[in-house]
């Protein structure tokens, strides 16, 4: 008898276990559909009304109009994976930031690195003059001010005396420093490079080609392989860092080249979007908040929430009151700052 | 056998915590490392296992100096067990399961499946495998803990203060169990502990520490009313009750 209810017991513990698997799963299942429609939104808005199965025939060039593969393949495209490409990328790096740093706060743009490409591409539009300027200039310049923002917090991170949440304070203050450094040097811009910055740090996903694509790809697909290798190492970590060291985890040398990578990935991407802030910070959290702290489903959760939030706002920018686009950066943070404080709240309530 | 020898470590910009230290335990026997807050018991254990590096010295397991090993490498022949237990959002199963990381390739085959279910079973905590380890009682999460240290199949246990944020069942429970499997499996444990009579029921060897220094290391015979005195500064002296020994504090 206690055996046949030790055994129901252990078909229960074994249905709890499962239903948790099953749920972080499903949520993955959700996420890539969600993803798909919007995608297939995104792919069908714009000046054409074009109909669905023609568009998607375009992505091949198979469609009856050339000028439909034309708008497919060179305009909305592109579009579409530049959002997904640094969607997902910002999301993985805040995630895999907020679990080395251990710092829920931690992202590019909490960190200042996205504050640093800000400030390179000032530096580029007003002091070099290449506000009028297209090609590489500004993004290099942008990528040039996030490194150096990287490599100062890199060079904390090294420090013994900082320890991962001092970090992320730090980064709060090297982000104020160059936000100033960005004013003054708007200050003495005249009105045409003024008009350039602004424009610049509006956020923009409509002006990488496929030439800069390939640049993201590579950067993002290289962050995401060396994440899921470490999958594990990322949950050892959450158990404090004595605890990682005696599971046979080189904390240090983790914690460096995760921040260099993510470092790396978050200034690709804001050299060639502009700033977009907050997908970082607010993407982990939204698929933490149902598949928990298990990074084997929060990294790949993190890319698709990070990936369809961008495409969504991007959506949402390009049609509340088109036929003006509105500035992703801006759309991102007005929308991710209020669910990030519902967040915040509720978290708090939590603690 | 763990052989320590001349162990010294320091803190960046402190003076020595640990001066010399060197001694043995055989396997199958429960080691309590007992001392003075400060006496550098933590710090000792913490060397044992990577956490810390010492200046010089070796620790020696079955005949391999852990020292000169990659933490991969420590990681399957030693577990730790530290004073704080994590608060995460992550399922029994998952932290029992990160025990298993050292041996981990791309990913945790059906052995070591097996390995983690038969530890939870060891330690009774396979009914609560689905359940956050946030929504388990203390003396629940301490038995996790120790059954992630037995799913990396160690030759040698390290436990730091297991037992501070106990109620006095959970306490004796989780030593009783440290001491069985060090009993069993002819594992060496150690453990750095505040409460005597606990040491006394459970352990079979006794490391006095004094100022990072070994003060005696040997079986119950060593503490003494002299040795209590050196090493806690207290008036104290063991009495033995229906055979067992338990320690009494002058005022």
């Amino acid at each position: 008898m206690d055996s046949i209810r030790s055994k129901l017991e252990d078909k229960g513990i074994d249905q709890a276990y499962r239903r948790n698997k099953v749920k972080s799963i499903g949520f993955l299942i959700f996420l890539t559909g969600l993803l798909v429609s919007t995608i297939l939104l995104s792919l069908c808005s714009g000046a054409y009304d074009t109909p669905i199965g023609e568009l998607v025939r375009g992505i091949f060039g198979l469609s009856s109009d050339r000028r439909i593969d034309l708008v497919v393949q060179n305009i909305r495209l592109p579009r579409i994976c530049t959002a997904i490409l640094a969607g997902g990328g910002l999301g993985l790096a805040g995630c895999i930031l907020q679990a080395v740093l251990r710092n829920p706060l931690a992202s590019a743009s909490t960190l200042g690195v996205s504050q640093g490409a800000t400030f390179g591409a000032a530096f580029a539009i007003v002091v070099l003059g290449m506000g009028g300027t297209t090609g590489f200039g500004i993004p290099s310049c942008a990528f040039l001010g996030s490194i150096a923002v990287a490599l100062v917090i890199l060079g904390l991170s090294r420090s013994r005396q900082v320890s991962p949440e001092g970090i992320v304070l730090a980064g709060v203050a090297i982000s104020s420093m160059f936000t100033g450094a960005t004013t003054l040097i708007q200050y003495f811009a005249d009105e045409v490079e003024l008009s350039a910055l602004v424009f610049w740090t509006f956020g923009d996903l409509g002006s990488t080609g496929w030439e800069d694509l390939g640049g993201m790809a590579i950067v993002v697909a290289v962050l995401s392989g060396y994440c899921v290798f470490h999958r594990w190492d990322y949950n050892a970590l959450l158990s404090g860092e004595e605890t990682a060291i005696s599971l046979g985890i080189d904390v240090k040398r983790l914690i460096l080249t995760n921040m260099l990578l993510c470092c790396l990935t978050s200034s690709v991407i804001v050299s060639n979007v502009g700033l977009v802030s907050f997908i970082g910070l607010v993407a982990p959290h939204i698929v933490r908040m149902v598949v928990g702290n298990d990074h084997v489903y929060l990294i790949p959760g993190s890319i698709l929430g990070g990936a369809t939030l961008l495409l969504l706002g991007d959506l949402f920018a390009r049609t509340v009151i088109s036929p003006v686009i509105l500035p992703i950066g801006a759309i991102t943070s007005f929308l991710g700052g209020p669910l990030f404080l519902y967040l915040l709240f509720k978290g708090g309530k939590r603690g | 056998m763990m052989q320590i020898r001349n162990l010294c470590y320091h803190y960046k910009g402190c003076p020595e915590v640990l001066k010399d230290v060197s001694f043995d335990i055989e396997p199958g026997k429960f080691l309590a490392i007992l001392g003075n807050n400060g006496a550098g018991k933590s710090t000792l254990l913490k060397c044992f296992d990577h956490i810390l590096r010492p200046d010089s010295g070796e620790v020696i397991l079955d005949g391999e100096n852990l020292l000169t090993m990659s933490h991969r490498d420590v990681a399957k022949r030693v577990a730790f067990v530290s004073q704080s237990v994590p608060d995460t959002q992550m399922t029994v199963h998952d932290v029992v399961m990160l025990g298993r990381r050292p041996y981990m390739q791309w990913s945790f085959t059906e052995k070591d499946h097996g390995i983690v279910h038969d530890a939870m079973d060891r330690l009774g905590i396979d009914g609560m495998r689905g359940r956050f380890l946030s929504q388990l009682s203390g003396g629940e999460k301490q038995k996790v803990m120790l059954a992630r240290a037995l799913a990396q199949q160690p030759k040698a246990l390290l436990l730091d203060e297991p037992t501070s944020a106990l109620d006095i069942q959970n306490q004796y429970q989780v030593l009783r169990m440290v001491r069985d499997i060090c009993h069993d499996d002819r594992m060496v444990a150690v453990v750095v502990i505040h409460d005597l009579n606990l040491a006394l029921r459970f352990c079979d060897r006794f490391l006095l520490m004094k100022e990072g220094q070994v003060y005696g290391c040997g079986d119950h015979s060593i503490l003494d009313g002299p040795a209590l005195k050196e090493i806690y500064g207290v008036d104290a002296r063991i009495v033995e009750i229906e055979d067992r020994r338990m320690v009494l504090v002058e005022e």
